[in-house]
């Protein structure tokens, strides 16, 4: 038998406000994303984006709807118990790739597992072999201000790997970075899905950037307009 | 998960170390100076206590008059005492050991150019024993000559030192007002008393001599009154009462012109002033530790708001509420408990100065020193509380879009 979809979303919405001021950005969705898919949201600014990877990522609860994360029903777990979702089946990578200042790229990718109560021996071991895979464990002593902007966004990548997630979320990975570094960083997702087996669900704006996943779901309004395959890499 | 914690704190401390000294400062300052005036406090009731043993533990004083030791008018209408009565009380109660009869002023003892005001006493040997006094040279009276008042005298180290220097006094003649008087004994020394009297500033003569070529009356002022070992004192002093309400003459119904005090009535007056002294202390170190909570708090907020992004990514990567909470809190803890060590240290230092200063005892109070501590680590609690808290309930989303 199949492994359950990693995530269900049936008919979420998410409303910010009340009344006449309420805003609705996400109106009824509707998304399953399988373990080892490569997902790219795209859609132009205030389509549901954002919105749709928090509550993906369990940041955020839908207004209305059903969200299974892994089977488990999301909406009605508390604050705590949608931390420790994330805490160990989720890793984010952030445009802004929001990683702690003054502390080594070791100690970044060490955080998830600080709050997973593992060793300092355990955790250094983990930390150094993922920033083996992306390859900065040379980079390991170093803060972030000495790292260049794709350096930073590979030891975030490291601190979502460094978990052994079910998923990563990536908002926009590659937003602040050349193309020539974003490429790179998309290449390197893309190796984590197809080598490792990653489930990725990655928001962007680039459709270059967008072709290194499988499947693009196209957002307008606060709804899905499209879902469909990706063109590929030309 | 504790010690991470724990390290994480203490490197945000470090991290902004001015910041977090001066964030300090108030604690420091509350609990030293609570430390100091605690140690120096109890350094001068330990002089107190060791001066009330010197001043033997059974010892009470007859005075005339009322309300000496309240501070009230001292009446100066009730009669003085003479040897007789003196005499009557160390022969009639049979708890009294030794009554010294002592009678006093003060005068200029004068040697070759060198003089002092001094308090000049006239009592016999029985002073010396029940004050425990001990002859550090010379000697004391002999029975004949207190008897026959010769103007000898023996002369305590303070007034010795004003007049002879490091110099041997003994055989040598001064001058006390208009009356010679040849030294025959120096007195050792007591040091300066709890009130900051010296104690061995007079000279001593015999009563006769005092009355006779000194106070021109056969006046004595004061009975010095040793109780003996194992007596109760209470008992000791109810019949020194009688005793002295027969001898003068006082009628059932009417108030007794003269008054026995003992050293419990030195310790009750201490207790007050103790007392009172804690009470300021206590004020003084609410005072300091809500204003040194305040500080820490006001620091804390700041903080908070400086990391929301970290706070953020760590909401993000699965902190739940209680470990950012904890994060803060034990942040606060640890910055006022480090305000708390360095302000014992300060205060012990000071104490320790300040004793030295006073010439009393360096008497620090674990008990004190493990309060304050404490207090310190309470006051990180409370004042940490309110911005780990604002911490830990933020929203990851907001959080992390702050810039």
């Amino acid at each position: 038998m199949a492994e359950p979809p990693v995530i269900v979303l049936e008919r979420i919405s998410r409303v910010y406000g009340t009344g006449e001021i309420a805003v609705r950005a996400l109106d009824g969705i509707d998304l399953t994303v399988r373990a080892g898919e490569f997902i790219a949201i795209m859609g132009p600014s205030g389509s549901g984006k954002s919105t749709a990877m928090n509550v993906i990522g369990c940041l955020d609860t839908p207004s209305s709807g059903n969200y299974r994360f892994m089977g488990v029903e999301v909406a009605g777990l508390t604050r705590d118990q949608r931390a420790l979702l994330r805490r160990h089946y989720i890793g984010f990578v952030f445009q802004g790739y929001n990683l702690l200042p003054r502390t080594s790229a070791l100690q970044n990718v060490e955080l998830p597992l600080i709050y997973r109560g593992r060793g300092r021996a355990e955790r250094q071991k983990a930390a150094l072999e993922a920033l083996a895979r992306v390859g900065l464990e040379s980079r390991a002593a170093h803060d972030p201000g000495r790292l260049s902007g794709g350096q930073q966004q590979r030891v975030a990548i490291a601190r979502a790997l460094v978990g052994a997630p079910k998923i990563m979320l990536a908002d926009e990975p590659t937003g602040n970075l050349d193309t020539r570094t974003s490429v790179e960083i998309m290449e390197m997702l893309r190796g984590l899905n197809r080598e490792g087996g990653l489930t990725i669900v990655m928001v962007t704006h680039e459709p270059d950037m967008a072709r290194y996943a499988d499947r693009l779901i196209w957002m307008v309004d606060g709804r899905i307009a499209r879902d469909e395959p990706t063109p590929g890499i030309a | 998960m504790l010690a991470e914690t724990l390290r994480l704190a203490v490197q945000a401390i470090f991290r902004n170390a001015l910041r977090s000294a001066l964030t300090m400062l108030g604690i420091v300052i509350g609990v030293a100076s609570v430390i100091a005036m605690v140690t120096v406090g109890r350094g001068s009731t330990e002089q107190v206590a060791s001066d009330v043993r010197k001043l033997g533990t059974n010892v009470a004083i007859v005075v005339p008059g009322q309300g000496a030791m309240r501070g009230g008018p001292h009446v100066g209408t009730a009669p003085m005492f003479t040897l007789r009565i003196n005499d009557a009380v160390e022969a009639g109660v049979a708890a009294v050991a030794v009554s010294a009869p002592i009678s006093q002023t003060r005068e200029r003892a004068i040697f070759g150019s060198a003089n002092r005001m001094t308090e000049v006493v006239g009592t016999d040997n029985r002073y010396f024993e029940a004050a425990r006094w001990q002859v550090a040279a010379g000697r004391l009276f002999e029975e004949g000559e207190v008897r026959a008042g010769r103007t000898l005298c023996i002369l305590g180290e303070t007034l010795r030192q004003a007049l002879f220097g490091s110099g041997d006094p003994v055989g040598a003649t001064i001058r006390i007002g208009a009356l010679s008087c040849r030294v025959i004994g120096l007195l050792r020394s007591k040091g300066a008393s709890t009130f900051g009297a010296d104690q061995d500033d007079f000279v001593i003569l015999p009563l006769a001599a005092f009355q006779r070529r000194i106070a021109g009356n056969s006046d004595v002022q004061t009975l010095y009154v040793s109780i003996r070992e194992g007596a109760a004192v209470d008992a000791a002093r109810e019949e020194i009462t009688r005793l002295m309400r027969e001898l003068r003459r006082i009628g059932p119904g009417e108030d007794d012109d003269f008054e026995v005090l003992d050293t419990r009535q030195f310790a009750t007056m201490l207790t007050g002033i103790t007392g009172i002294l804690t009470g300021l202390l206590s004020a003084v170190a609410a005072v300091s530790l809500l204003v040194g909570g305040i500080g820490i708090m006001n620091i804390m907020l700041v903080s908070v708001t400086e990391r929301t992004r970290e706070i953020g990514i760590r909401l993000a990567i699965g902190a739940q509420a209680r470990d950012v909470l904890a994060q803060f809190l034990i942040e606060a803890i640890i910055l006022s408990m480090l305000g708390g060590v360095v302000g014992i240290l300060a205060g012990l230092g000071l104490g320790l100065a300040g004793a030295r200063m006073l010439s009393v005892p360096f008497a620090p109070d674990p008990l004190t020193v493990l309060v304050s501590f404490g207090f310190s680590a309470l006051v990180g609690i409370i004042f940490g509380f309110f911005p780990a808290r604002r911490a830990a309930r933020m929203d990851p989303i907001e959080a992390l879009r702050h810039e």
